[in-house]
């Protein structure tokens, strides 16, 4: 039993990635280039999109609304790697794989509820009395009177 | 010292260990795992604002209301804040009380700014009559953003208190944990704010 | 019936002395029965001074055993509150036909149903489930507690607070009268104008701090903190189901914290989320409450399904078949469960490709499900099955769930949900499902983890009464309502007309006495066994030749779990120990490094209790009183670095010393 060299320090043989720093833990604090990298990065994927919409660069808003969904899609993988340190190394991948299932389920619960919704109201209230951003279809109209 | 010879054949292996045995801190992986459950508390925001979002009950939209150049100037205070909590983390990583509580007191004070300017615009909108209550898209407008507003506010909270207690204690390893930990919230905050200044302001204007 | 709103005054808000039920006669009796009782147990801890010992070893401790064993009191104390909710409601609809009103108002029979539900699920079934995960996770994985022991502790106490919430409700002010998921416009203050409504919104909001919070340190217990050697694919079946349910947990409960906030904003300042007017959508509301409401089935049932796979293998004496395959199972059911959530609300008219894209998820679901039932059967067969309490609650269970699944099947057809929605066949469908899944697995669970964690079986022949009354009971008081709902008769309705319809009733109510002789056998159980405890002792601290760790260490096990981690080899650890001829250690223990106890716990929760009864009775000051209270007394638990201590090496000798005794006496 104590035949094994003090020095070796590998209690766990399959269990658990061999980090044995208590008090650090995977993950890292970054490095002041990656942090100004990012920064950087952040302020011109926020500027654009500011620019494209405040200066009305797109004729139709569909188009704006998906390029200014692209431009925050990158945005945040932008934060995730560089202010969030997020790799598939740190905490022997679990913070990887946490993200990844709760993207999932975010996406679930958006998609979903759009999608359910819309058919909801597509169904059950065809007229939006009040809105003026749900307009009528001249059928509906005509139903209507 | 003992371990753990595998067992190969009929050798009868270890079958514990006779050191003690420190299972990896998992302070940062469970912190991480509240994250992901707040983030699911936006996304039922995010997804009553997608939905009632365009419910103006003949009230003002979005189009009316919202000051980009305002939005903009926000957005810049919670960027700068993101970066300066940054180079407290950098300071401390280098064992520099000092400065680590210097850069933690600018990250608060642009994150007191970003309040500030948060509550300008709500007051005014309200001020307008544009009040939660008026339609479904103000009520989940004011609710989206406002309970961003309100993490933020903890997260002062949250920093002012790990500045006394860095300050003295010291950067000792459960005050770095602590730190990492708001790190983590304040990171995470912007890439939240990121959604909403897309989909609520950004999209709300076209 | 609710009084008139008075005007709110600024001391007291709307609560005044007419909060006070003393026109109910029911109400009456039962407030002065658990007055007398409750003063009865006040006075016994104080007359034997025990309460310097209970705070001390229970209420404030960290100790993962000691708080499981907590939940599971907790679970059962509200299994008898639910349950007489239950009685009262089989007795009101066995009588009230042809004209005649029974004896429970509308009023008060709509705020038992729905007190029923809620009781039901988030203060039986939850506790009790997470009781188990509590006691059983970090025995099973070689831990010596959990990754976080004071978050723990905090987390019963808060389950506990909204417990205490709805136990209020009872005799100041109201419940709601809403239905168990309070569905708006409904529980809208313009129909719901009273106290009932917020006391469900508060005791689940606070309760649910404490499940997200307990999820969290699971995960992390689970991931961080297992012996070394277990790999994934070498933890216990039940870890497996622990950690896919505290997943679900995690990234389910959130959804219902901000669908019920939204729901109070609606309330207590007038906006505008799930209201008719100002372009509000209470159908939104159904949706997001769903979406949290469907993986809450499986966070029930998958820990159940983990109960009975190592149930299953133990008796049979055998590895479980198909141990990878019931892993994928379990996976698969986690996410799928994300997936089925419209199911709920088929008629609610979102149209056919919405309600057909659902309809099908769910029968997918169903195969995973499945896929568990035959590995069960397998590992049976052959198997030199003893056919203990455990094992006769897993095989109820599988007859009755196949049951209670094949009828859901029947649901998850839109055109048939069509016709089958909101009747009794459902109500006989979830609880063919709940009961005879979740709750026949708690039975079973107890059966099988009392000795450990109290040192002696449970008797067997009040067990078995316990179980027939049970099983017998439960299919006398649900068949009939198949046939009910078959025959259209709708739920939630307190009288009907056609007399007809009435043997039917009678005979569930004839089941629910059943069931009801049944908890009372599981009482008399207890306090059996306990009498006989010299006679049931289990000095081997592995009473049923187990296979996991658990039964490594001695019954009930040490504050430190086990005196040196367990080192893992193969799947189910400890049959593999006892197999390859592990020696228990005698010597060369050390001081043992464990988190101290703690009250924090028990002020934050009830500063939350006291903020969340303010909040109901619009007490103002207090609210924000409490409430900063709150937050200065989280600030100050977090300026308290001092957190462990080790428990000196003569201890463990001392108690480790006193086990090698007890085995020796033995051999």
């Amino acid at each position: 039993m104590s035949s094994a060299p003090p020095a070796v320090h590998s209690h766990d043989p399959a269990g658990h990635d061999a980090h044995h720093d208590h008090d650090e833990h995977g993950a890292s604090h970054g490095t002041f280039g990656g942090y100004l990298a990012g920064f950087l990065l952040s302020v011109l994927l926020t500027a654009i999109p500011f620019w494209l919409i405040m200066g009305d660069v797109f004729r139709s808003p569909t188009t704006a609304a998906i390029v200014v969904l692209v431009f925050a899609a990158i945005q945040i993988v932008v934060h995730m790697v560089y202010f969030l340190h997020m790799n598939s190394k740190s905490e022997s991948g679990w913070t990887m794989l946490a993200l990844i299932f709760t993207i999932v389920v975010v996406v679930i619960t958006l998609a979903g509820s759009f999608w359910v919704m819309h058919h909801l109201n597509a169904n059950m209230m065809p007229m939006g009395a009040h809105d003026d951003s749900m307009p009528m279809s001249p059928e509906g109209a005509r139903q209507m009177r | 010292m003992t371990t753990t010879t595998i067992a190969s054949g009929a050798a009868a292996p270890q079958f514990y260990t006779t050191e003690e045995h420190h299972p990896e801190n998992g302070t940062l992986l469970g912190f991480w795992l509240y994250l992901m459950s707040d983030c699911l508390i936006f996304a039922v925001l995010f997804a009553c604002y997608g939905v009632l979002g365009r419910s103006y009950a003949a009230g003002p939209s979005g189009k009316d209301l919202f000051d980009l150049g305002l939005v903009a100037l926000n957005t810049a205070f919670l960027l700068l804040s993101s970066i300066t909590y940054g180079f407290a983390m950098l300071e401390m990583a280098k064992n520099r009380k000092g400065s680590t509580l210097f850069w933690l007191g600018v990250t608060g004070l642009f994150g007191a700014a970003f309040l500030c300017v948060e509550v300008y615009e709500f007051a005014h909108l309200i001020h307008e009559g544009a009040t939660p209550q008026r339609s479904a898209f103000l009520s989940s407008f004011f609710t989206l953003v406002g309970t961003h507003g309100l993490h933020v506010t903890f997260g002062m909270i949250w920093l002012i208190t790990l500045m006394i207690q860095v300050t003295r204690r010291g950067l000792i390893a459960e005050n770095r944990r602590r730190l990492a930990c708001l790190s983590m919230f304040w990171h995470f905050l912007d890439v939240i704010w990121i959604g909403v200044f897309t989909f609520v302001y950004l999209m709300g204007t076209l | 019936m609710t009084p008139t709103p008075a005007p709110e005054s600024l001391l007291f808000g709307r609560l005044s002395l007419e909060a006070i039920p003393l026109h109910e006669p029911i109400l009456l009796v039962t407030f002065a029965g658990v007055a007398v009782g409750g003063l009865a147990t006040l006075g016994a801890i104080t007359y034997f001074r025990l309460w310097g010992w209970l705070w001390r070893e229970w209420l404030t401790s960290i100790d993962h055993k000691k708080i499981g064993i907590m939940y599971m009191i907790l679970g059962v104390i509200m299994l008898l509150r639910g349950f007489s909710d239950a009685l009262m409601m089989r007795a009101q609809q066995a009588i009230a036909f042809a004209g005649f009103e029974g004896y429970l108002p509308p009023h008060h029979y709509d705020q038992i149903f729905t007190a029923h539900g809620v009781i039901m699920i988030f203060f039986v079934a939850m506790p009790m489930v997470t009781g188990f995960m509590n006691y059983v996770v970090p025995l099973q994985i070689g831990a010596r507690d959990v990754a976080f022991p004071f978050l723990n502790n905090f987390s019963f106490w808060m389950t506990t607070g909204g417990a205490v919430l709805v136990m209020t409700s009872l005799f100041v002010g109201e419940f709601a009268a809403t239905g168990w998921l309070a569905y708006p416009p409904l529980s809208g203050i313009a129909y719901s104008p009273w106290v009932g409504v917020d006391y469900y919104i508060w005791a689940l909001q606070i309760a649910g701090v404490g499940t997200l919070l307990s999820g969290v340190n699971l995960i992390a217990t689970i991931v961080k903190m297992r012996a070394p050697g277990m790999t994934m694919m070498r933890m216990p079946i039940f870890t497996w189901t622990a950690l896919c349910t505290n997943v679900l947990i995690v990234a389910s409960f959130p959804v219902l914290t901000a669908v019920l906030a939204l729901l109070s904003l609606d309330r207590y300042l007038g906006t505008a989320f799930f209201t008719n007017d100002m372009g509000g959508n209470p159908m939104m509301y159904v949706n997001l409450i769903w979406i949290w409401g469907h993986p809450e089935v499986y966070i029930l049932i998958l820990p159940a399904f983990g109960i009975f796979s190592e149930v299953v293998s133990t008796y049979c004496g055998k590895r479980l078949f198909g141990y990878a395959s019931m892993v994928y199972a379990t996976v698969v059911i986690t996410i799928l469960s994300y997936l089925v959530w419209l199911h709920h609300f088929f008629t609610m008219g979102s149209g056919a490709s919405v309600n057909s894209f659902f309809g099908i998820t769910t029968m997918i679901i169903s195969i995973p499900t499945g896929a568990k039932i035959f590995n069960w059967l397998f590992t049976m067969y052959r198997g030199r099955i003893r056919f203990e309490l455990p094992m006769m609650w897993t095989v109820a269970f599988m007859l009755t769930f196949v049951i209670g699944g094949m009828t859901g099947v029947l649901l998850a057809v839109p055109p048939a949900d069509f016709v089958l929605h909101n009747s009794l066949f459902l109500i006989a469908h979830f609880h063919n499902v709940i009961i005879g899944g979740v709750l026949f697995g708690l039975f079973a669970g107890i059966n099988y983890w009392f000795p450990k964690a109290f040192g002696f079986k449970l008797d067997e022949f009040w067990g078995k009464v316990s179980f027939w009354f049970w099983v017998v009971g439960f299919y006398v008081a649900f068949m009939p309502l198949y046939v009910l709902g078959l025959m259209g008769v709708t739920r939630r309705v307190s009288k009907f007309e056609d007399p007809s319809l009435q043997i039917w009733f009678v005979i569930a109510a004839f089941g629910a006495v059943l069931i009801a002789v049944g908890i009372g056998a599981f009482l008399m159980q207890i306090f059996v066994s306990i009498r006989k405890r010299e006679q049931l002792k289990d000095v081997t601290g592995d009473p049923w030749d187990g296979r996991t760790l658990e039964w490594a260490t001695s019954s009930p096990p040490p504050a430190y779990n086990f005196a040196f981690t367990p080192v893992v080899h193969d799947l189910d650890a400890w049959h593999d120990m006892k197999r390859r001829g592990y020696v228990r250690p005698t010597s060369g223990f050390i001081p043992i490094h464990m988190p101290k106890n703690t009250g924090a716990g028990v002020v934050l929760s009830a500063l939350s209790v006291i903020c969340g009864f303010a909040l109901i009775w619009h007490i103002w000051w207090l609210a924000a009183a409490s409430l900063l209270c709150l937050i200065a007394a989280a600030i100050v638990h977090t300026f308290n670095y001092d957190r462990d201590f080790h428990i000196p090496a003569s201890e463990v000798i001392a108690s480790e010393r006193a086990r090698t005794k007890l085995l020796e006496g033995r051999a």
